[in-house]
């Protein structure tokens, strides 16, 4: 009740000022001497920046590398400041990932598209559970490359610009979908795309039959990244003048190499 | 009420407050202190300032800051010079030097790639690394990059880069420090030195 009557006169709950959630490290910076400004992907609250005092310290920095998950509290005075965090580890994960630039790559360009893409303090949980999910699979490059490429094409349908592999846009029929116009985002049977077939992409077979690493192995996900990147791009990016970011076209340069 | 102060010294301690670990108020005690030792203090740190900022050139070798140029480092014959080791600021590699473990020489890339920071390749001083690896008297690059996201996707990248050079390239190992308690390590580090473990 009370937090109806307060939503209504627009005022903040202390539910909004002080909570506790689960969040992926994204980026940290630099404030002054000693804290951090820390920008996390959490499950309720999307992705949410605050300050960690002490945040530059040996014991915090090893935590505070992004990939790495914390279980975090946010507290501040009103809910429109920047506020401070408190945390504990849940998993560190981004020692791990080090050694392996593929892994890495593909962490930064992760983080890096959040970032760009994401508007803050909304909460996107199934983005932050398809995150978690990638991260966790980076053991095997086939597996997390493909579960990466579905987390693109998850990152524009929470944005709403979700592509349509259901049907096709110019028959309607469910069967034989293999391409993608460019125009649209929906799917494109092998018998409409006719002559339009070098305009269109190439839906890879990971995504046809939906399951991991296919037929067509890492040329598949290459065709699976230059689609995502291209609608992200025109979609989410190019309204306010950015392009992608660069660690995305490292993690596609790396990728393009790994299959050569 | 404010405090009536000339204008040299609120500007001396305005410019104070300004350097790394002095606020306002310890900038106003250092201030003091130095007025009260005018003679012994302010004046000798003023010439030598002055004289800092007068000579004080960076290396075009190896981008590290001495009066001349090259580096007393890289202009000293004793060190090895088919060795060189790559750090992200002079400060660490002062502490490299603090250390005295390398003999060879350096190479500063004056930060770390940040796609998010909006840092890349060519903010950092990595060219100037390519030529020096392919003149020919290297033989090994020690990355000495620090043990964060960026640090080691700037070592991945640099590590592509040197790829055709033909030089060895080696990176500091990551694992338990000095007086580091296992209890008391993340998870990460942990697992790093476990795979990092060597046979006696």
């Amino acid at each position: 009740m009370t937090q109806s009557v307060t939503a209504s006169w627009g005022w903040s709950s202390q539910a909004d000022m002080d909570w506790s959630d689960e969040g992926i490290v994204l980026t940290t910076r630099r404030h002054g001497e000693t804290s951090l400004i820390v920008e996390l992907l959490t499950r309720r609250h999307g992705r949410h920046a605050g300050l960690v005092r002490g945040g530059t310290s040996r014991r915090h920095k090893a935590m505070l590398q992004p990939g790495n998950t914390l279980a975090a509290h946010w507290r501040a005075r009103l809910e429109e400041h920047l506020g401070a965090y408190s945390f504990e580890p849940v998993k560190t994960r981004a020692a791990g990932l080090m050694s392996d630039r593929l892994c890495l790559a593909g962490l930064n360009a992760m983080c890096a598209l959040t970032v760009v893409c994401l508007p803050e303090r909304e909460a996107h949980e199934r983005l932050y559970d398809a995150f978690e999910i990638v991260l966790g699979a980076m053991e095997d490059l086939t597996v997390w490359s493909a579960l990466y490429v579905k987390w693109e094409i998850g990152l524009l349908r929470e944005l709403g610009f979700g592509l349509d592999f259901s049907h096709c846009a110019a028959t309607g029929v469910t069967d034989n979908l293999k391409y993608l116009s460019p125009k649209s985002g929906n799917a494109v049977s092998e018998g409409a795309a006719g002559p339009y077939k070098d305009r269109l992409f190439v839906i890879p077979a990971f995504l046809r039959e939906d399951r991991l690493g296919g037929a067509d192995g890492m040329e598949g996900i290459l065709e699976g990244l230059k689609m995502t990147g291209y609608f992200i791009e025109r979609r989410l990016l190019r309204p306010h003048g950015l392009d992608l970011p660069e660690a995305r076209y490292r993690l596609e340069d790396l990728l393009r190499r790994e299959a050569a | 009420m404010a405090m009536k102060t000339g204008v040299e010294i609120e500007q001396l301690i305005q410019l104070l407050a300004k350097l790394p670990g002095l606020g306002p108020r310890s900038a106003r005690r250092a201030a003091l202190f130095l007025i009260k030792k005018k003679d012994t203090l302010l004046r000798p740190l003023a010439e030598a300032m002055a004289l800092a900022a007068d000579r004080v050139v960076t290396c075009s070798s190896c981008g590290n800051v001495d009066t001349i140029d090259p580096c007393a480092i890289c202009s000293d014959h004793r060190r090895d010079k088919s060795l060189i080791c790559v750090v992200e600021e002079v400060g660490d590699l002062w502490a490299l030097e603090r250390a005295g473990a390398l003999s060879g020489l350096y190479h500063v890339l004056g930060g770390t790639l940040s796609a998010l920071d909006g840092v890349g390749p060519d903010d950092l001083n990595i060219s100037g690394l390519v030529e020096r690896a392919a003149q020919g008297e290297v033989r090994e690059v020690v990355l000495a990059l620090n043990a964060t996201v960026d640090g080691q996707t700037t070592a991945h990248y640099i590590i592509d880069r040197l790829e055709g050079t033909g030089v060895a390239v080696s990176q500091l190992a990551h694992g338990v420090p000095v007086g580091g308690e296992l209890d008391y390590l993340d998870d990460g580090t942990l697992t790093e030195a476990i795979r990092a473990r060597r046979p006696y």
